[in-house]
């Protein structure tokens, strides 16, 4: 393999796990000698000179320069006082799309196969744009914001991935039965979209409908684009048929070719520094991150690495089901990659 | 019947009444002598029937068959609603007719969002006009139909009248619309007052609230305060929360850990249909609306089922066990109970192509003969 030029990405550790799985990942990346130089940046909220919370100003800039990142999981409180770093990450660079690729891992078993299914969530409005006022004292009143503007680039955005990735058909998931406007206005925005892709069929359905039909055969779905919280549900009830957030790659997409992929699972503080956490998620992650910034090769070795570890049911993390540390874990995949060489 | 495992789907591989002809020979089994028994003179009900669209009339037409043959006691005033209308006036004779019976058995009623953005959901407008504020759904595994998951026992009490089903949507800035969640307190205490009655009715041991109080903070933060305050109150019934989107990834990977559930709207929406799902699918599993004065049932998952409908392949199961938890409203268990067990042994059976049904499928007048000849 030719020496490819060395490209930066952002690296954000994160709470609990993160920092952890982020040196396995390093250590993996190393191992298959991918081009990648790596600064690590804290996310952690501050408050700005006008009293807003934001990220601090090195990681922004770190990120803004290199426009890939990659995320460990973030602390995410109840009721507390600053907004979810979540959130504030999303705002600050605008990733209107999250992709969840979800495959069923061979060797990793659960009651369904086959699943191979993309979910496209638009990411910054609808029923997560955190306007809630209280009317009168025990009336609470939360508002879901759907734009035709932000209805719109989610349907390029996810009709483009279709196209991109030899996908055939994307389906839209709404409740404009009860929801009519808005709801109504997404849909309309993804007709409008599907017009100019007429090589991929696309369908709409209504999310009862979908949940229903996805826990009894997932394999008639392929892409699904669709508004904030039903994608936030339906992301997380397809990554339950694969086997969990400890195996689910994710991607956030943003405006002006930034793009932060991230391992959605929690921080798990009760296992973090004991050396036995599962960094596949955040490994398959940082595939899809090489895949996007075209690295196919070093993307699909480490994959095939870290699927055949799997597979081969030797050295598996406790939630895998096995009883090997995280460094074991890390090892044969970097062994794996080392042999394949 | 080809095999177990279609039965669990909306539409099976034999025809309707095929299964229909099966239940009524199992009903004919449990009634000890072929005379009828008497109606009794001022002891029959009237329940309101809306067909609805889609299935709808199908799947009803079958329940009245079934009531036929059981001579059960009640008595059907049909109300059709027609959903292509833009008017109020079907859904106004509708809801009277309940006010007046107090009971109604129903089928979905089709949204056409192609209509203007005003002419709301019928459905919706039912629940709230009647404050049929709970929606009470039993899941349970069957026997002798295929699933991944086995022995799944759960019960789901979802809001029915506010949340996002509020139908309050403004475009405020064009190309910019608002829609509206709206959770109150009382409507929380009282969704979470009656999920905490049923369970310790039922003997359940442990109520979970759906929420996304993380990112809702106000809204769905009533609802979780709300129930734990009623949860304080119930010290023989453990309470816990869990997020939504943990609870469907729970629910296809660990169903067993989940007894009784409630939650707003929306969430109830999409947990009713994953539970759905889980135990074999919409044409299984009935639903029912409780509210202080009126009760109404239908199928849990509401489908119209337009793909199917006229074919003869709806599964009637799930509507024929709303009609039973109907009748278990109307305290007459007996025939509850009867028709319940008839539903139940035609599942259970592995080879329903009985000789003495045979070929009799679309005649039913004459199967009632060849039942009260043949035994």
């Amino acid at each position: 393999m030719s020496p490819a030029v060395m490209q930066t990405v952002t690296l954000i550790p994160g709470d609990g796990i993160g920092p952890e799985i982020s040196s396995a990942v390093m250590k993996i990346f190393e191992a298959a000698k991918a081009p990648i130089r790596w600064e690590e940046r804290n996310v952690t909220a501050i408050k700005g000179p006008g009293g807003r919370w934001m990220i601090p100003p090195d990681a922004k800039e770190s990120m803004d320069r290199s426009k890939i990142g990659l995320k460990g999981p973030l602390k995410t409180p109840i009721a507390a006082g600053h907004p979810s770093m979540n959130l504030l990450l999303r705002k600050t660079f605008d990733l209107y799309a999250n992709v969840r690729p979800c495959v069923s891992i061979e060797g990793y078993k659960t009651p369904y196969t086959d699943v191979n299914l993309v979910t496209i969530r638009e990411n910054t409005e609808g029923e997560y744009s955190g306007i809630e006022h209280v009317i009168v004292d025990g009336v609470v009143q939360s508002i879901k914001l759907i734009t035709e503007d932000a209805s719109r680039r989610i349907a390029e955005y996810a009709f483009e991935y279709a196209r991109n990735n030899q996908r055939t058909s994307v389906t839209a998931v709404h409740k404009a039965n009860i929801m009519r406007m808005s709801d109504g206005l997404f849909l309309r925005k993804c007709r409008e979209v599907a017009e100019n892709y007429k090589d991929i069929k696309f369908t709409e359905m209504y999310l009862d409908t979908v949940c229903l039909n996805m826990v009894q055969d997932p394999t008639q779905f392929d892409v699904l684009v669709m508004p904030n919280l039903y994608g936030d549900i339906l992301s997380d009830l397809c990554a339950g048929l694969i086997g969990g957030l400890g195996v689910t790659p994710s991607g956030n997409i943003g405006a002006n070719g930034v793009a932060i992929f991230e391992s959605v699972h929690g921080t798990a503080p009760d296992i973090a520094g004991l050396d036995m956490a599962n960094p596949t998620a955040l490994l398959l992650s940082a595939v899809m991150m090489l895949r996007h910034m075209g690295l196919h090769d070093y993307g699909n070795k480490i994959q095939t690495a870290c699927f055949d570890t799997i597979r081969d049911k030797k050295v598996l993390t406790k939630d895998l089901g096995g009883n090997s540390k995280c460094s074991e874990f890390t090892a044969e995949i970097c062994r794996r990659i080392q042999d394949m060489a | 019947m080809a095999t177990r495992g279609h039965l669990g789907n909306l539409f099976c591989s034999s025809s309707a009444w095929e299964i229909l002809n099966c239940i009524l020979f199992w009903l004919h089994n449990q009634t000890k002598s072929p005379t009828p028994p008497p109606a009794k003179y001022g002891g029959r009900h009237t329940v309101t029937l809306i067909p609805g669209d889609g299935i709808g009339p199908e799947l009803l037409n079958h329940v009245r068959e079934v009531f036929r043959f059981s001579c059960v006691p009640v008595d059907f005033e049909v109300v059709n609603v027609n959903s292509a209308l833009e008017t109020d006036d079907d859904m106004n004779n509708a809801i009277t007719a309940i006010r007046r019976n107090g009971i109604a058995l129903k089928g979905n009623i089709e949204t056409k969002h192609t209509m203007a953005p005003s002419v709301k959901s019928r459905n919706n407008l039912l629940r709230t006009s009647l404050d049929l504020y709970a929606n009470v759904m039993h899941c349970q595994s069957l026997p002798g139909v295929q699933t991944r998951h086995k022995n799944i026992d759960i019960m789901i009490i979802r809001e029915n009248t506010e949340g996002e089903y509020s139908s309050l949507e403004h475009e405020s800035v064009s190309g910019v619309v608002e829609s509206l969640k709206i959770i109150t307190r009382n409507n929380s205490l009282r969704i979470a007052d009656y999920a905490f009655k049923l369970a310790r009715e039922k003997g359940r041991r442990r109520v979970t609230a759906v929420h996304k109080a993380n990112i809702m903070k106000l809204g769905d933060g009533l609802f979780l305060q709300c129930c734990r305050e009623v949860a304080s109150g119930y010290p023989d019934i453990t309470f816990d929360s869990m997020i939504v989107d943990n609870t469907t990834m729970q629910l296809v990977s660990k169903p067993h850990q989940f007894d009784v559930m409630v939650m707003p709207n929306l969430y109830g929406n999409v947990v009713s249909n994953v539970c759905a799902g889980l135990v074999g699918g919409p044409g299984l599993v009935p639903g029912a609306n409780y509210g202080n004065a009126y009760a109404v049932f239908e199928t849990a998952t509401r489908n119209t089922g337009k793909s199917i409908a006229g074919k003869n392949i709806a599964n009637p199961t799930a509507m024929l066990l709303a009609s039973c938890m109907m009748l278990d409203h109307l305290k007459l268990y007996d025939h509850a109970t009867m028709i319940r067990h008839a539903v139940l042994k035609t599942m259970n059976e592995t080879r329903v192509s009985l000789p003495s049904l045979k070929g009799l499928s679309p005649h039913l007048p004459l199967c009632h003969e060849a039942h009260w000849s043949l035994f």
